[in-house]
């Protein structure tokens, strides 16, 4: 039943959940790093910056990722040139321009989560930092970003582990991961629920220990208020 | 309004933004004339790739009936994925084992599987098991997907919006003699669901972008799907994709500004919300905007 | 956000839930049963690729496959008026044909040995081969050629695979969503040629805002026996609908189908194939 799965070798099924799995791991540190400072950008005292945070969440969150993706492919690379330093092997342009997509996208709602998070943080908190002399920065930096992140491992799981499926668009501009290797044996096979539950079963094993182990991490490291 | 997190801000602070702000629109203007100049050199910007849509034609035969499947979809999603996670979430802080276990099954399980494959799965179960006829069975399943995997999502949010509260809250319920389901729609959930608000508005939004996925393999002729064959016949797939972008960041703002609008309402109605006190009166751009508490509201 | 109302909504979403469920567990494939009279038929197509099937903007449809479905159709009975078309994904194919969603699907449907033990096909109504489509001064004339080009194809589809794995595996080969955004490319210049079936490629080639754009190189990379889909077993209408292939072809509305929908791209169209002879 399951002995067309061995037809493929380039790539083979775990070469293309690994392509998910680096997918994930380049987008979620980029976009944690980028989310944090959308998220410091939209509570800071600059009021262009603020105004700047919160364009770009409420334009990117509000696109579709596949336009997103299919834009930095057809778009960025296409029409403006933009080929991330390899024009002519579009396996590895195809990658970092998935990558950037993902980014882009994915640290809207890192931010957002992180402002949820930000919201948790009892006033008095930042009235006390503030009362010692500690200036914008330092608030946010030691005394706020830091207890709003341990409140919102939950979501921010929950933007990890999107992010982990949402690897499979990147197949609409060619990426070798999973999804492009599940449209292959469709097409191949004729047996889309089998290929189906094949790959469904694929992603919970990339997502469910993700899901186990944060939420684990969220209850050890909870602020105890 | 001034913040918790700053001071406000001195002459020199003013005029730092000043400068900042003039630098900033300079290159924004740059980048602007930039991109028009690289699209006009490409020929995106012809007239014929851009005429379909000021024809009648290109919107009542493909981009409004695809919105109308879009906000079909996307809001029955809402409507069932709201209440059925803030039930999962509360179920998943149960005392009692047996409701706790099973809603932490369902929820991890459903949002470990990309969407897309559970709208195939429930396509399937409709068609085998029900007697939905083959041209509403798209909607059905594309509803049924969205709303497994939202609701799971929804749970989490709201379960650690609940976990995040301080704990005198809930102490200072059972104080005061409140059963244990009072103190959990009455003291935590509103104030929980307001903490949260950023990231719940962040999902419905999620949610009206993911009935997209369901164009994909079942043919749902949504927004997207149907640019795809809009595309197909007017040759501009760049315009096409711009204009269904804009649509989608419209129909989001919308959403969100609702949302928050909705929210504000809320927060007037009922002074006092705990964790989040001290928000003031922030209605500008700024969509999902919840606390204001920590500054974020726009120049006033 | 009082209890009592999220309490009534998700106990009327599992009442909803269960009474989906308990009112048809007993029949599994009841949609198919309906064939023949007043009825309608409903056919899956594409609706995005011009020359074979596409929606047109005031609603109607076009195409190759349209042109043969409704000969078809006609011929087991049906008025073009009684024709529901349905839009059928590649990926849905085999399940819209076993689920009984549609009677017939003319899709661009290669017939593989993988997709006949599926489904059943009449057919084949059209030889089509594997070709590129590139811009009209371009000299791409053999498949050697390719293997320091850039290409496009679409995401998955058997022409992107076979390009990888046989004529040039050294090709760049960018994947697209659809041929329309890897027109896109070709017309910009990322791409120097887009790759699938030459029919699908002739039918962008004929459209208006392309004509005398681009060209086919004619090489004839695969075989593709374009066949009708039907429900495994029903041999009744597969022996039907090859029967009314037949008449298309021989009273000449095949070569017109061919020539209104593919004419304008100098397509060399293979002569309309026999039925039950397919072209490995």
């Amino acid at each position: 039943m399951f002995d067309f799965i061995s037809d493929y070798d380039d790539p083979t099924l775990l070469g293309a959940f690994w392509m998910t799995v680096k997918l994930t791991v380049f987008s979620g540190v980029g976009s944690l790093i980028w989310g944090t400072l959308l998220a410091a950008m939209r509570v800071s005292p600059v009021p262009l910056m603020r105004g700047f945070g919160t364009a770009y969440v409420n334009i990117v969150r509000n696109i579709p990722l596949t336009v997103i993706i299919v834009f930095t492919s057809l778009g960025l690379a296409d029409i403006f040139g933009v080929t991330m330093g390899a024009p002519d092997d579009f396996e590895l342009q195809g990658f970092r321009l998935a990558v950037l997509g993902l980014i882009a996208y994915t640290a809207a709602f890192v931010c957002e989560a992180l402002r949820s998070g930000i919201n948790t943080v009892p006033v008095g908190q930042a009235e006390a930092a503030r009362a010692i002399g500690l200036n914008f920065t330092q608030v946010l930096g030691l005394i706020v970003l830091p207890q709003a992140f341990r409140s919102v491992i939950g979501p921010l799981a929950n933007v990890l582990i999107a992010l982990t499926k949402n690897t499979t668009v990147a197949a609409t501009i060619g990426v070798a991961e999973a999804a492009l290797l599940m449209k292959e044996m469709i097409e191949n096979e004729a047996q889309t629920l089998l290929i189906g539950a094949v790959f469904a079963f694929g992603f919970v094993v990339l997502t469910l220990p993700t899901g186990l182990i944060l939420n684990w991490l969220s209850k050890r490291l909870a602020v105890k208020r | 309004m001034t913040s918790v997190l700053y001071d406000a801000p001195g002459p020199r602070a003013k005029r730092r933004n000043v400068i900042l702000s003039v630098v900033f629109v300079a290159v924004l203007a740059l980048a602007l004339w930039w991109i028009y100049k690289t699209m006009d050199d490409k020929g995106q910007l012809e007239w014929s790739l851009w005429k379909p849509f000021t024809q009648s034609e290109a919107w009542t035969t493909y981009l409004l009936p695809g919105l109308a499947d879009t906000l079909k979809a996307a809001a029955l999603s809402m409507v069932i994925a709201l209440p059925l996670g803030a039930f999962l979430g509360i179920a998943r802080l149960s005392d009692h084992r047996w409701v706790r276990v099973p809603a932490a099954v369902v929820v991890e399980f459903f949002r470990a599987i990309p969407v897309l494959l559970l709208m195939l799965f429930a396509n399937e179960f409709f068609a085998r098991s029900t007697d939905v006829s083959s041209s509403d069975r798209p909607l059905y399943a594309v509803v049924t997907g969205l709303v497994l995997y939202n609701a799971s999502v929804l749970a989490e949010v709201v379960r650690a919006g609940i976990l995040a509260l301080p704990k005198g809250q809930s102490e200072a319920a059972q104080a005061i003699g409140l059963r244990k389901s009072q103190t959990m729609t009455n003291i935590l959930l509103p104030q929980a669901v307001t903490a949260m608000l950023p990231a719940i508005v962040s999902q419905l939004v999620v949610i009206v972008k993911d009935t997209a996925l369901g164009g994909v393999m079942l043919g749902f002729t949504e927004l997207l799907n149907s640019r795809g064959t809009l595309a197909a016949n007017y040759a501009n797939v760049i315009p096409s994709f711009i204009v269904v972008a804009l649509i989608f960041i419209v129909l989001n703002f919308t959403l969100t500004s609702f949302a928050s609008w909705l929210e504000g309402r809320l927060r007037r109605s009922k002074r006092s919300t705990g964790a989040v006190l001290g928000a003031g009166d922030v209605d500008d751009l700024n969509a999902a905007e919840v606390g204001g508490t920590y500054g974020t509201g726009a120049d006033q | 956000m009082k209890l009592r109302k999220v309490t009534a909504a998700s106990a009327a979403v599992f009442a909803l839930a269960l009474t989906a469920t308990a009112c048809g567990s007993d029949d599994g494939d009841s949609g198919s049963s309906s064939s023949g009279g007043g009825e309608k038929i409903k056919i899956g197509i594409k609706y995005d690729q011009p020359g074979l099937g596409l929606k047109e903007p005031d609603g109607s449809f076009s195409g190759f496959d349209v042109d043969v479905a409704t000969y078809v159709a006609k011929e087991l009975g049906y008025e073009a008026d009684q024709i529901e078309w349905v839009e059928t994904k590649s990926a849905d194919r085999e399940n819209a044909l076993s689920r009984g969603d549609v009677k017939l699907i003319a899709a661009t449907y290669s017939i593989t040995d993988e997709r006949a033990e599926k489904v059943d096909f009449a057919g084949p109504y059209l030889l089509a081969h594997q070709d590129l489509l590139v811009k009209k001064d371009a000299d791409i004339t053999e498949a050697t050629d390719l293997n320091d080009k850039k290409l496009c194809s679409v995401t998955g589809s058997t022409s992107a695979q076979n390009v990888k794995k046989d004529f040039a595996p050294d090709a760049q080969l960018r994947e697209y969503g659809t041929y329309s955004e890897c027109i896109a490319a070709l017309q910009s210049g990322a791409v120097d040629a887009l790759t699938t079936d030459d029919s699908i490629l002739a039918g962008y080639a004929s459209q208006d805002q392309y004509k005398g754009q681009f060209k086919l190189a004619g090489l004839k990379l695969s075989n593709e026996n374009y066949g009708i889909g039907v429900k495994k077993g029903d041999t009744e209408t597969v022996n039907k609908v090859n029967d009314a292939l037949k008449k298309m072809v021989s009273d000449k509305s095949w070569d017109k189908a061919v020539e209104a929908n593919f004419g304008p791209a100098e397509y060399k169209n293979e002569p309309a194939p026999e039925i039950g002879n397919i072209v490995k």
